[in-house]
């Protein structure tokens, strides 16, 4: 499990399919991330052994059991808490977790707050398709206000979790949104997760074909979609729009969409994207932009460095180490006050 | 020391109790007496009793906080029913404790304390001084507070500094009546207060000021020694069980090679497990404080598959918590440890009082059918080898494991003869090999059943685990109707197997005879003193006392069979009699139960079994 560890073969997409047969409904949007993640880990420089993928419940977290490496399927909301100990336990293993908006923005949402918060360097893909699919039609606490589901027949009454402003809210270090018809795109994101060291959260805007379908045409909308999306880069202005001539702008402290050459803006005036700075304050308006005033944001939005938690737990072990006279158990037992009988 | 030199008498043993107000520093006073009496070489055993507010309202009869210690010149196992001195260091304290003291024992009191206001939130109608309520005791009614302030005086402290170190004047007042050393105490002062010279120079003084007045206003009084227990060789120090409970982890991981990782959340009287394992980095432990009770366990569960020897502590609503987790740790049979330092309860209950409140919770609280392994520690030092056992447990079985403690001996503490962590029984995770060409999940030791622990990492052995119902041997996911039925039968089997491996069910006193108590966990203490003090008075009497609950020793029926009745003594309703009801239903069982937060008398055990004697 060292780091040396020499890589003997190159992997392929297809060493990480795992022998079981997939379940997901035909249509499902889970298929294409399974398709990107499989993509992805060839690419990590570890051994197929080195990876981990833990879930909690949910259509989402059937995940493991597809992906030919170690994989762990909890219990519901709890994939985030399982992988904190693995983390902890191996700082060598790249860990991934699947999950969806009910198991981490509901039953799961304090474990959610506190892994981002200790930043401990877990990829999680937050699988987000507004509604509960397992159980059948319930709504999600990502479901948008109003909206009928089978437990809000009369239109829900209770205001969404942005996930994205949940995460940054929590001092989260990485969070970046992708839709599920680009699995391009995808890839390169969890490409990008799993470099950061770091908790990430990689939000996947998802399709739920049976209770939930066509949640995100709006955003996916061929016609339309290059008005809706907003795809970030970094050190690139904030531009969009079929003309590509519509960009944002911070107007006091709220950003602004404008056209650039109405009103005298150019495009010096839009402004550039930073994933890299400490400050979330535009990360938390970039996440919570909303259609139709604003277009949604895509890419990596926020991406900061800071030690991770188990990288802080390594060290503080050694340091520690270095500095106790206490090396073994029998060591420990005979501290302090003692007095021999003879 | 005075030359006349009192009469000295010498007891076999003796209970001491220190009360006041939950600011009066009566735990530390507690324990300085009884690191005191270890450096004396007697055996003891102590009892702190405190309220939950950390500083509820002054003076009050909820306020009252106390440490009992019991010491002797023989063996000690338990914290003693009554006190031979009391030191009460408020009104309140007072009468909250008196009926704790015996009649003609010592009593040692605060007079300054007495003030009308006091004695009033005492619910005094009168000052018990000022009337004969106190005439069946020696009592010696010291100014306190006014001479601790006199005995610092040159050293500048302030009012409120200065009544910090009243608890040393007490203190030194029962160092005059059992004929103490000072420097074990003066040695503690200089390392807690290297940083504040004055400090350690105003608790010197003070200790010492107890001790004189109680020499020269006392000079008629008889002092007491209790000459050294007579213990086995080796090196001995004092330990709680909570610290033991986290010592016998530390060795667990060191004799099976595996790193420690507990998962823990704070909660009364659980909390110092976890304090202590986060002071041992040092031994490479992880202790990991999660944000809550799911979290620990579910944690815990995470590092166990990757491979550490993973633990989490709570107490009894934290083990409702967990319940789901156990469940699938339980499924994915993999090696946990839950310790349960279990509480007054239901719900919050009385966080800081002792019940034998969780085996029904330890045994059956969970969905679905499925076993785990429930042991249960017997006294503060014997929480070290059950913390061990559990693990060795955990590993060798591949199965969670419950062990039960309580507040009682989780807070009180021994004398411990210390061991070396290689003469601790082996431990031999069930690792699986790299590469081995016919490793399956779910494949079993035919012995045992426990499956195989391949750790994420090793080459040729990756798989999935999950709570959902697996495929006997290769471990998909299966919904196969056959299949569960198999599946259910192995998870039991395999924790029942385990009775195989226990030591034989043993007995204190002869096995047979008129009748048998049976106890569990945290009171053996009382139960054996109550036992062996019937059985010096020539009675049939003997204790079984359970450390493994589930399974059971093989040989329980036959050790039940031999007496005329069994009596089943628990601080609950009856929860281990019941469990026994179902296990053993060819017994007629007697109980005696008792649910207020305290441990057993061995006065009212006495009673209960001489009645029983009576009836054969």
């Amino acid at each position: 499990m060292s780091k040396d560890t020499i890589i003997t073969q190159e992997l392929t997409k297809e060493d990480f399919v795992s022998d079981q047969m997939v379940k997901w409904c035909p249509g499902c949007g889970d298929h294409a991330i399974l398709s990107s993640l499989e993509k992805v880990l060839p690419q990590l420089g570890k051994r197929k052994e080195d990876i981990l993928v833990v879930s909690g419940i949910g259509c989402s977290s059937r995940f493991p059991y597809y992906v030919n490496t170690y994989g762990f399927h909890g219990i519901h909301g709890r994939a985030l808490a399982i992988a904190s100990g693995a983390r902890v336990a191996n700082p060598e293993l790249s860990i991934w977790v699947a999950s969806g908006d009910g198991d981490s923005m509901a039953i799961g949402g304090n474990h959610f707050i506190h892994a981002i918060r200790r930043n401990l360097d877990i990829n999680l893909m937050l699988f987000n398709n507004e509604i509960y699919g397992l159980t059948k039609g319930q709504y999600s606490p990502t479901t948008p206000l109003g909206q009928t589901t089978k437990t809000s027949p009369f239109g829900t009454i209770e205001e969404p979790f942005v996930p994205g402003e949940l995460c940054i809210g929590a001092q989260g270090t990485f969070f970046a949104r992708v839709i599920d018809s680009d699995p391009k795109a995808m890839a390169e994101l969890f490409l990008a997760s799993a470099e950061h060291k770091g908790m990430s959260v990689v939000e996947i805007l998802q399709n739920c074909v049976i209770f939930n379908n066509g949640a995100h045409n709006y955003l996916k909308d061929r016609e339309h979609k290059a008005d809706r999306q907003l795809w970030l880069e970094d050190g690139k202005p904030m531009i969009f729009g079929k003309e590509n001539n519509k960009g944002l702008i911070l107007n006091g402290t709220e950003l602004e969409v404008v056209t650039i050459g109405e009103n005298g803006i150019t495009e010096e005036d839009i402004l550039i994207h930073d994933s890299s700075t400490a400050n979330p304050i535009i990360h938390l308006q970039l996440v919570r932009m909303k259609a139709p005033e604003f277009p949604v944001a895509f890419g990596v939005i926020r991406n900061v460095k800071k030690p991770s938690y188990e990288q802080l737990m390594v060290q503080q072990i050694e340091d520690v180490k270095a500095k106790s006279k206490i090396k073994c158990a029998d060591d420990l037992f005979r501290s302090g006050t003692t007095w021999e009988v003879e | 020391m005075n030359e006349k030199a009192q009469k000295i008498v010498e007891l076999d043993e003796v209970v001491v109790k220190f009360v006041g107000d939950s600011g009066d520093g009566m735990q530390l006073t507690g324990s300085l007496f009884s690191d005191n009496t270890a450096s004396v070489g007697n055996d003891f055993a102590t009892f702190p009793d405190y309220p939950s507010e950390i500083r509820a309202p002054h003076n009050t009869i909820s306020g009252v906080s106390g440490f009992q210690i019991h010491f002797g010149q023989k063996p000690v196992h338990s914290s003693g029913d009554i006190a031979d001195v009391l030191v009460a260091m408020n009104p309140a304290s007072l009468r909250a404790n008196l009926k704790n003291l015996k009649q003609g024992g010592t009593l040692i009191i605060d007079a300054d304390t007495f003030i009308d206001k006091a004695i009033e939130k005492a619910g005094y109608d009168e000052s018990p001084l000022d009337n004969d309520s106190l005439k069946d005791y020696h009592l010696i009614a010291a100014p306190i507070s006014k001479l601790t302030k006199e005995s610092v005086s040159e050293l500048g402290l302030d009012n409120k500094v200065a009544m910090k170190s009243r608890n040393m004047f007490a203190l030194g007042i029962t160092y005059f009546l059992f004929n103490r050393e000072f420097e074990p105490t003066d040695k503690f002062f200089e390392r807690k207060f290297s940083k504040n010279p004055v400090v350690v120079e105003a608790n010197k003084k003070v200790l010492r000021a107890g001790y004189i007045y109680a020499e020269s206003v006392a000079a008629s009084a008889t002092t007491y020694t209790v000459q050294p227990a007579k213990l086995e060789k080796g090196t001995y120090r004092n330990i709680t069980g909570n610290i033991a409970t986290a010592w016998g982890f530390v060795a667990a991981a060191e004799r099976s090679g595996l790193e420690l990782y507990l998962g823990s959340y704070p909660i009364t009287p659980a909390s110092e497990i976890l304090v202590e394992l986060e002071n041992q980095r040092q031994l490479n432990v992880k202790a990991f404080q999660a944000e809550d009770e799911i979290a620990g366990i579910c944690s815990a569960i995470g590092a166990s598959f990757a491979g550490d020897l993973a633990i989490t502590t709570t107490s009894g609503p934290g083990l409702s918590l967990k319940s789901e987790a156990i469940g699938l740790a339980l499924i994915t049979e993999l090696p946990l440890v839950i310790v349960d330092v279990q509480r007054g309860g239901p719900s919050t209950g009385l966080p800081t009082k002792t019940e034998q409140s969780d085996l029904m919770q330890a045994l059956y609280g969970r969905n679905g059918e499925g076993q785990v392994i429930v042991l249960a520690a017997s006294s503060a030092t014997n929480c070290f080898y059950f913390a061990y056992e559990a693990a060795k447990l955990a590993l060798e079985h591949m199965t969670p494991v419950i062990l039960l403690t309580d507040g009682y001996i989780a807070n009180g503490s021994e004398v411990f003869r210390i061991p070396k962590v290689a003469d601790l029984p082996e431990i031999t995770p069930r690792i699986a090999k790299a590469n081995d060409p016919d490793y399956a999940p779910y494949r079993r030791d035919p012995e045992t059943l426990a499956r195989e622990w391949a750790i994420p990492g090793t080459e040729g052995l990756r798989h999935r685990v999950g709570g959902l119902e697996k495929k006997d041997v290769t471990g998909s996911v299966s919904h196969d109707p056959d299949n569960h039925q198999i599946m259910s039968e192995y998870r039991d089997e395999k924790v029942q197997r385990v009775a195989k491996y226990l030591p034989k069910q043993e007995l204190i006193g002869d096995d047979e005879g008129d009748l048998l108590v049976v106890g569990w966990g945290g009171t053996y203490g009382a139960l054996r003193n109550a036992v062996q003090e019937m059985q010096g008075e020539g009675k049939k009497v003997s204790l079984c006392h359970f450390n493994y609950i589930n399974p059971l020793p093989e040989n329980t029926a036959e050790v039940f069979s031999k007496f005329k009745r069994i009596c089943v003594c628990e601080l609950n309703f009856g929860q281990f009699l019941n469990y026994l009801k179902i296990k053993l239903p060819e017994f007629k069982y007697d109980q005696y139960n008792k649910l207020k937060g305290l441990p057993f008398k061995v006065s009212e055990l006495t009673m209960k079994f001489n009645q029983i004697l009576e009836e054969i």
